[in-house]
């Protein structure tokens, strides 16, 4: 039977398609869709204002307040950097993961979130590897629930801590990305400047390698073209398939490397997740030769791009030694913005009244 | 038992070719007599229901139905299923043999059938057609036949071997049995927990393609064609795409006996509705495309699609609040049917009251050979649904006397309310 033949032929009204399920806690960051550009703009300058506060006046601002770092995978960056972020703002923090918890004996994620805020967790930051997570754990204990990350989903403080990397870099009036040089004379200027649709406008950004099963490449693709950026989704068909162009406007896909090098002000190569393959089988030598960024592919087509990495990075496999070493690097910084990010974001979870407005 | 006159209703019997007002009499759980209002020659002593302003019709039969027992009683009974059965207008149902353990013996096959099981209506049992569903050894299909097996299936255990399903196809049509597939080629959905679409991208869960099912369709129709002397019968459970409803289309125009079921969700649902990971929208075959859907509106509509089943799969209520992978597939769905199936097939989509009737009782009961129901003609066992059509009401999932609340509708508009369920001749429902 072809797919031809089995095309209907009319279309019927029908039920629509069911709105949110609940009102979610305004503390909560679950998608980066839950984000407003406004609400983005303004989280990102409260990130400056924070990193920029004297830390013996900062750690008052939730002080003794109680938040727990649920960890359903490992977790270097994300992990570390909440952790710090909320005591730089004097929160205490405990972590709870599932190789040492009761997790581990069968007790489900709902009774899990439940007896954290029996313990006085006041907000819940979540690391699982099961897309929709975080909406669950929300729905079970109506707590605001940070998601740090569910599945191959999203991973919205990623993408915010990228977005913020970009704007210390991306000048708007020549449309390039500054070399690393001059990066830092900048610094705090680019990121207090408004936020809107048009921030991005004419920047363009090529996410490369395991699409399908990367969290950040979603976060990202559904936040940058929201202020104006242009989103190519590079990779084999195995690891980025046609239906990955359906997910937003601003996203196309240029499956050949070089050709969405040459177009792009900034370059995210991502990690092939090999616990996430389920079997599938790539041919490694293969897709080196077509996606590894080297500084040969990186000197010859973008010069000046941005070279950015959510890491954890597999240095020889789909970027060299030398490009994540090189001038053009924002790896380490990225981990640095996601510092003041992540304060941002706690600040918000603990401070937003459950009924819509601030506390 | 106490005979019943149903009088002043208007009788809907699409089998009998019946669509005006009649009286009924119903004794010794058969229609005894059917008469014009009022012409009924029963003098004696009879418990009268009036069903003015209702229609009256041949009781529902839904051939997909998991009532979890034994096994998995936590889940729902084979009385609290029969119980959410009746309360939908349903006297007959067809029991999946997913059990635990799994029906695959005459013991079993009786033991759901006794007495003891409190069943409101009739359940004819399903059986498993290989040993244990593990797709191997096939099972004694006449001995199965004559415990009172009305099919064979593995159901959720596709027969994925060709020489098996051959096998079974060929067995069961010398035991004059129908052969149903759960089409799913699993080593296509490993994992997967969704459609496979730009809304499984979206969401970041793993799809099943439409091939998964198709495939499988198109691979049991040839093995069908190949066996065509022996005339099997093979039915399609619960199509969900185009393509395995184009191909059972092309399989009939060959001559072969091939049919489908529908269930009410994959004619109303897209892979939109799993919304934020609702595992109330989980169930295997999963929401599919909206242009899947359409098609399946439009099978029913043109005569392909040969009944309704509602593929009624309940848990409790802790298995669905758990991360979307991990939750159980299926929802409920004998309480819903017959209120969403008059509230879109035929209110929306204008189909005629008698052809969604027929969906849901003269054609199941064809298929599955139940002799003597899915009509109201005299002589007929005495199942009869007697409905409100007109009425507009919204479904409670705390209302569903199923033991499971696993439903996508709760809170949606029905047309059409059961007032009384009639099995064998004993009142089995009875409604506001």
């Amino acid at each position: 039977m072809t797919a031809a033949a089995s095309t209907a032929r009319r279309t019927f009204a029908t039920p629509p398609a069911p709105k949110s399920p609940f009102p979610y806690h305004p503390g909560s960051l679950l998608s980066v869709l839950d984000l407003s550009v406004e609400e983005v703009g303004r989280l990102l300058a409260r990130a400056a204002e924070l990193e920029q506060m004297d830390p013996l006046v900062r750690d008052r601002i939730l002080l003794k307040r109680r938040l727990a770092l649920l960890f359903y995978e490992s977790s270097t960056r994300t992990r570390t950097s909440f952790e710090l972020a909320a005591k730089a703002l004097g929160a205490d923090t405990t972590l709870v993961s599932s190789l040492s918890s009761s997790i581990e004996k069968g007790e489900s994620l709902k009774d899990t979130g439940l007896t954290l805020r029996a313990l006085g967790a006041e907000a819940i930051i979540l690391r699982h590897s099961s897309s929709g997570s975080a909406w669950l754990l929300e729905a079970s204990t109506r707590l605001p629930v940070i998601n740090a990350g569910d599945g191959m989903h999203e991973h919205p403080t990623q993408a915010l801590l990228d977005l913020r990397t970009i704007l210390h870099h991306f000048d708007p009036k020549t449309r390039t990305c500054h070399p690393a040089p001059e990066r830092r004379k900048g610094k705090g200027s680019a990121v207090t400047r408004a936020i809107g649709p048009d921030t991005l406008a004419g920047f363009t950004v090529a996410i490369v390698g395991d699409i399908l099963h990367s969290r950040v490449a979603r976060s990202n693709m559904l936040l940058l073209p929201r202020l104006g950026a242009r989103v190519l989704l590079c990779g084999p068909k195995e690891l980025l398939p046609e239906q990955a162009a359906d997910s937003g406007h601003g996203i196309r896909i240029e499956r050949d490397f070089d050709a969405a090098l040459a177009q792009s002000q900034a370059v995210m190569m991502l990690r092939i997740q090999a616990e996430r393959l389920a079997g599938l089988e790539l041919d490694l030598n293969e897709y080196k030769a077509q996606y590894q960024l080297t500084g040969q592919r990186l000197a010859a087509l973008a010069p000046a791009a941005l070279v950015m990495h959510p890491g954890p990075i597999i240095r020889g496999m789909e970027i060299t030694a030398g490009v994540a070493d090189g001038p053009q690097s924002a790896i380490l910084e990225q981990v640095t913005h996601g510092l003041a990010i992540r304060m941002a974001v706690i600040e918000r979870a603990l401070t937003a009244a459950p009924n819509g407005g601030r506390a | 038992m106490k005979p019943i006159i149903v009088r002043n209703g208007h009788l809907v019997d699409p089998a009998a070719g019946v669509d005006s007002a009649r009286d009924i009499l119903l004794k010794d759980g058969l229609v005894a007599e059917i008469a014009s209002p009022g012409k009924l020659n029963h003098a004696g002593d009879a418990e009268i229901l009036d069903a003015a302003g209702l229609i009256v019709a041949p009781g529902l039969i839904d051939i997909h139905v998991h009532l979890r027992e034994p096994g998995q009683t936590y889940k729902e009974t084979i009385a609290t299923g029969t119980a959410a059965a009746a309360a939908g207008g349903f006297t007959s149902v067809a029991a999946m043999p997913n059990t635990v353990p799994v029906n695959d013996s005459p013991e079993l096959t009786r033991w759901m059938q006794e007495p003891e099981r409190g069943a409101a209506v009739r359940v004819f049992p399903i059986a498993a057609a290989t040993r244990g569903s593990k797709g191997e050894q096939i099972n004694d299909f006449i001995a199965l036949k004559a415990a009172g097996a009305v099919a064979v299936t593995d159901d959720g255990h596709p027969i994925l071997k060709d020489n098996i399903m051959r096998e079974t196809l060929a067995a069961a049509a010398r035991a004059g049995l129908s052969v149903i597939q759960h089409a799913e080629d699993t080593r296509m959905t490993k994992g997967a927990s969704m459609n496979l679409g730009p809304v499984s991208f979206r969401l970041g869960l793993r799809g099943m393609p439409p091939e998964a099912e198709s495939s499988l369709v198109e691979r049991d129709i040839r093995l069908v064609a190949e066996l065509r002397d022996l005339h099997p019968h093979l039915h399609v459970a619960h199509t969900s795409t185009a393509a395995a409803v184009a191909a059972v289309r092309q399989a009939r125009r060959n001559g072969l006996r091939v049919t489908c079921e529908v269930a009410p969700h994959h004619f109303l649902l897209t892979d939109e509705h799993v919304g934020l990971y609702d595992t109330h929208a989980k169930m295997n075959p999963p929401l599919r495309s909206a242009a899947d859907r359409d098609a399946m509106i439009e099978g029913l509509l043109d005569g392909v699609v040969d009944a309704i089943a509602t593929d009624h799969a309940p848990h409790a209520q802790h298995e669905k609040e758990v991360e979307f992978e991990c939750a159980p597939n299926g929802i409920t769905g004998l309480e819903t049917a017959l209120g969403l199936a008059l509230r879109w097939l035929h209110a929306e989509w204008k189909m005629p009251l008698g052809r969604v009737l027929s969906l849901m009782s003269a054609q199941p009961a064809a298929l599955l050979g139940l002799k003597g129901r899915g009509t109201l003609a005299a002589g007929s066992h005495a199942d009869v649904v007697i409905f409100d059509p007109k009425a507009r009401w919204i479904w409670r999932a705390v209302d569903s006397k199923s033991k499971a609340k696993n439903t996508p509708f709760d809170g949606w508009e029905m047309q059409g309310r059961v007032r009384w369920t009639i099995s064998e001749g004993r009142v089995a429902y009875a409604g506001a």
